[in-house]
């Protein structure tokens, strides 16, 4: 009996693995990698029905190179670990062309790093820290989204020219935090030399208790705030210095808060005038982006986000590569990426031979309530191209010079 | 410092803790009478969180529609609590302690996905409280009079408490079963109906806690996950079971909290489990807990029968088949495979501190974090070969597992699991911000063995030889004198200490041992996935060995092994196949609890008994 059982237990899992997933030749597979439970899963469920139009359109349409596309979806949990485990088990089982995907940046490093190792095409998406194009960047590895360094900076160009002296910043205690504040304080000092710094506050991310944070910065009495808080944080953030008076007396500044993601769940208690990177996907005119509105909203009967609108380019860009390079060879693949140029619903982007980040940009805009749809919107936006704020070649050098 | 501004943080940290103390003192309830760890608090936290949302939305009341929401959700959850207690958890009470533990994580599970399923995984932001929206002036500063009304419910929720406590009978029967349980079951006392309702109380403090924060906080998927830990370091640091010490707790956690945000804004992470830490070094039954009555009966020793499970012609085999079958299998699989046997090892070195010595450890999670960051660091920093760096990244734990070990050995019970997470917790802080060595949150990358031992199965076999020797040789520890001792020290202190036995050092030793094999683990598992992070020490990593122990059978070795495949096997294969993994997994999990509630290998070790 207990012989039987352990046996069945061990060797039966094993089995029931080895009985998984097939290996099916004829479509071409990608596989998608990112954080549909845990910290990163409030992002991601836009984004994976965004990818999901991609490959039924481009299906519809006769796939790409004459086959059929197929995605294969994993899910990291927001582990690291977890997402290196199904990269192998995507590119070893499922014999994916090339891996696509990440939320977190640590999962994104991690799957990066892996790629690297394995000689394995990544194209991560949506993980925001610099590092994965730059200081840890390699051959095997792109970029969609445009990453901590551009926002911040583009934040920067319009607040470096406006009165504010008197600066502090909030944001979860994590390199995406650090970075986003360094390199926009940075750029402001250059710009406003008398920019002074009076408060830097890193709350555990995922666990802001508002009131002290609000008090300490009141205390500091700062005419400006940099805010780059998480989802969850933001919202609590967002209670509490309101009822406290901290945006009468405080210019925000935020990197991403004007993303449907981080300024809709707060419907009509966004604040007001607050200077922000985010997606205006109501005001933007191309007639390539209303499409794709409406082909989002008909699909899935929500709104878009940024994460749909990036899902959806990123999976594009895919496309294009493969198309491109006229199979699914990983050199190739790494060869065809450099300077791969991309029309996108918002126009066209190019990844960079230098570093392999996508010139996809941003919109700067304030933010305002719109009390018809009873949500914030950004008005007075503008978008930056990537070309705009992104580092030389020469600079990108000096980076990756370390790895 | 202005004192208007001491007067608004001081507040403000109350505020904090008012809401910390409802959800505390409920798990100190649970624990004190039915010796629970329900790590399925948070969730009954989170649910109540997203009902009172619904509710509020659903209600035609008006203004009033979000207080008796906040009712309503609270009593939704109490009943939750009922269902769980009578469906599930009174079918193992009988089991080992620990058992239940077991369960609750399974519900842990459950319950995420059951709110990913109703509510979606947006973050969503609950109504305000009508009348209470607003703000008032306190000495020159504007105060939420949310806050202001949480603080005079704190106490208005404790005195009720007391009077429960202390002026009804079943108070009475409560406070004494806290104290020694078996002396009220003498005493003929329907335990089945104490523990009811005590559980079903705890639910609603949980739920009322849940509740009060949707004013103040987003409702997000992972509210459970975030509460749970702060709650458990409040009970611990009031003492188990104590109402009264859960609020001092939470009061000196709050403001703590609050004043730190001023005067140490980098610490903010680490705070709470540095004071928990010293708090128990101080006192190490928390401020107001007493030491528990000695138990009468034995929690569960490794037995001779549970041994012979796995007889060594099995073992045999089963070697010889890890050591032939692996070339012949898809490279995947043989990851897998190398996956599952660093986690047995891992697993198996936490038997050795729980089962054999019966100290169970909320933070083996360091000594993994501390292998694979010794392992990282060894290799990028120091240059050493790889093999080098592999071989002495175990010592590197088994220094830190000293260094804390000495401070939690002089705890017991619940109290030492709590001091290991606590330095669990502050090594994961310091791996976490020192950006400059340990690369802080974005991780150490690079961390590949050489060429020649790249390949999935070469690799397969150095982890083959590491954990497997691993383990032989803790099987072998377990058996020797220094593993009977250890077990004569967990089945009955005090008269090991009578024969002569320094019971401290024994499981200080042990303690490095564990820490040492715990650190091989994390080694191994660094070269596997090429990169280590700072989750690599965080809480779900030290969950996991648990729960493999606890699946496995605590009482028989091999369990952390059986129990490491089975686990791993599932969360492998169930997320191929769904995005409710955790449903699936959590429902597993339940199932195989109620049928085998000593574990697998203990289960079928009674059987053959029987």
């Amino acid at each position: 009996m207990s012989r039987t059982w352990t046996v069945a237990t061990v060797a039966g899992g094993l089995l029931l693995a080895a009985a998984g997933p097939g290996a099916a030749q004829a479509p071409i597979k990608i596989g998608e990698i990112n954080s549909f439970s845990g910290i990163g899963a409030p992002f991601t469920g836009p984004y994976r029905q965004a990818v999901e139009m991609a490959v039924e359109e481009v299906n519809a349409r006769g796939g790409v190179l004459g086959r059929k596309v197929e995605v294969i979806f994993r899910d990291d949990k927001g582990q690291p670990a977890e997402a290196v485990k199904h990269a192998q088990e995507l590119v070893e089982a499922e014999k994916v062309a090339l891996i696509s995907g990440t939320f977190l940046s640590n999962v994104g490093l991690a799957v990066s790093d892996w790629a690297r190792q394995n000689k394995v095409m990544f194209v991560a998406s949506e993980p925001l820290t610099e590092a994965v194009t730059w200081a840890k960047g390699h051959e095997h590895v792109v970029r969609v989204r445009p990453n901590t360094y551009e926002q911040g900076r583009m934040l920067a160009e319009k607040a470096g020219r406006m009165k504010y002296t008197k600066w502090a910043t909030i944001g979860p205690n994590y390199e995406y935090g650090k970075r986003a504040w360094e390199t926009f304080r940075d750029r402001l000092k250059e710009l406003k030399p008398e920019a002074q710094i009076v408060g830097e506050h890193w709350p555990t991310l995922g666990k802001l208790e508002a009131g002290p944070f609000v008090t300490a910065i009141l205390n500091q009495n700062p005419d400006a705030l940099y805010v780059s808080l998480f989802g969850s944080d933001w919202i609590a953030f967002v209670r509490e210095a309101k009822k406290r008076g901290l945006f009468d007396k405080t210019f925000v500044v935020g990197i991403l808060l004007g993303e449907p993601e981080y300024i809709d769940p707060l419907a009509l208690e966004a604040p007001e005038g607050m200077l922000v990177t985010g997606y205006p996907w109501y005001d933007i005119q191309a007639p390539a982006h209303k499409d794709f509105v409406a082909r989002f909203t008909k699909k899935t009967d929500k709104n878009p986000v940024l994460g749909a609108l990036v899902g959806y380019v990123t999976y594009l860009s895919i496309f294009e590569a493969l198309r491109k390079a006229g199979g699914t060879d990983t050199a190739k693949l790494v060869a065809t990426f450099k300077n791969l140029k991309v029309e996108t619903p918002t126009g066209p982007i190019t990844f960079r031979a230098i570093d392999g980040q996508s010139t996809m940009g941003a919109w700067v805009g304030t933010t305002r309530l719109d009390p018809k749809r009873g949500v914030g919107i950004m008005v007075n936006h503008e978008y930056v191209p990537g070309e705009k704020v992104l580092p030389s070649d020469d600079e990108v050098k000096k980076m990756r010079g370390g790895s | 410092m202005s004192p208007s501004l001491l007067l608004i943080q001081g507040l403000s940290g109350l505020a904090h803790a008012m809401v910390l103390f409802l959800i505390a003192s409920g798990l100190s309830l649970i624990f004190g009478v039915t010796r629970i760890v329900n790590f399925a608090h948070g969730s009954f936290y989170m649910l109540a969180a997203y009902l009172t949302y619904s509710f509020a939305a659903a209600l035609p009341l008006g203004p009033a529609s979000f207080y008796v929401a906040v009712v309503a959700a609270a009593l939704a959850t109490g009943l939750v609590g009922l269902v769980i207690e009578v469906g599930l958890l009174r079918r193992v009470y009988r089991a080992p302690e620990l058992y239940q533990l077991l369960l609750t994580f399974a519900l842990v599970l459950v319950i995420a996905d059951v709110v990913r399923l109703g509510w979606g995984t947006e973050n969503k932001t609950g109504p305000t409280a009508p009348g209470l929206a607003g703000s008032v002036r306190i000495a020159g500063q504007l105060f939420a009079t949310y806050d202001l009304a949480l603080i005079v419910l704190g106490p208005v929720v404790a005195l009720v408490l007391w009077w429960l406590f202390y002026r009804t009978r079943w108070g009475v029967l409560i406070r004494a079963a806290t104290q020694d349980r078996e002396m009220v079951a003498v005493l003929g006392v329907d335990q089945a109906r104490l523990f009811t309702s005590v559980f079903v109380l705890g639910s609603c403090l949980a739920g009322l806690g849940g509740a009060l924060q949707v004013p103040r906080q987003a409702l997000t998927n992972v509210m459970d996950t975030t509460i749970i830990t702060e709650a458990f370091v409040v009970v611990v640091v009031g003492g188990m079971g104590s109402v009264p010490g859960a609020f001092l707790a939470a009061i000196l956690i709050g403001v703590i909290d609050a004043f730190g945000v001023l005067l140490l804004p980098k610490a903010s992470l680490v705070m709470i489990f540095v004071v928990m830490a010293v708090v128990l070094i101080a006192r190490p039954w928390g401020l107001l807990g007493r030491p528990e009555a000695q138990a009468r009966s034995a929690g569960g020793s490794v037995t001779a029968e549970a041994r012979a499970i796995v007889p060594a012609p099995l073992v045999l085999a089963l070697v010889a088949a890890l050591v032939v079958v692996p070339p012949f299998l898809p490279r995947f699989h043989v990851l897998v495979l190398s996956e599952i046997l660093i986690f047995a090892l891992f697993a198996g070195s936490l038997h050795l501190l729980m089962g054999t010595g019966g100290m169970v450890s909320f933070g083996h999670a360091a000594t993994f974090g501390l292998g694979a960051y010794g392992a990282a660091l060894l290799l990028e920093r120091a240059r050493l070969p790889m093999l080098v760096a592999f071989a002495l990244a175990p010592v590197v734990a088994a220094a830190g597992a000293a260094l804390y070990g000495y401070f939690c050995v002089r705890l017991s019970s619940i109290y030492f699991a709590m001091l290991t997470l606590a330095f669990a917790q502050i090594a994961y802080a310091i791996v976490h911000q020192w950006y400059d060595v340990t690369g802080g949150d974005n991780g150490l990358l690079g961390v590949w063995p050489p060429r020649w031992l790249a390949s999935p199965v070469r690799y397969y076999y150095l982890a083959l030889v590491a954990c497997a020797g691993g383990l032989a040789l803790l099987a072998v520890i377990g058996r020797a004198p220094f593993g009977l001792t250890l077990r004569a020290a967990r089945d009955h202190a005090r008269r090991a200490e009578a024969v002569g036995i320094d019971v401290r050092r024994h499981q200080w030793a042990a303690f490095v041992v564990a820490g040492f094999f715990g650190g091989l683990a994390g080694a191994a598992f660094a070269f596997l996935k090429g990169s280590v992070f700072p989750n690599y020490l965080a809480v779900p990593m030290s969950v996991e060995p648990l729960v493999m122990v606890l699946l496995g059978g605590v009482q028989a070795f091999a369990g952390a092994a059986v129990g490491a495949a089975i686990y791993k096997v599932l969360d492998t294969v169930v997320t191929w196949y769904t995005d409710y993994w955790q449903l699936v997994i959590g429902l597993i999990l339940v199932t195989l609890v109620v049928a085998f509630p000593r574990g697998v290998l203990g289960v079928l070790a009674e059987r053959r008994r029987a």
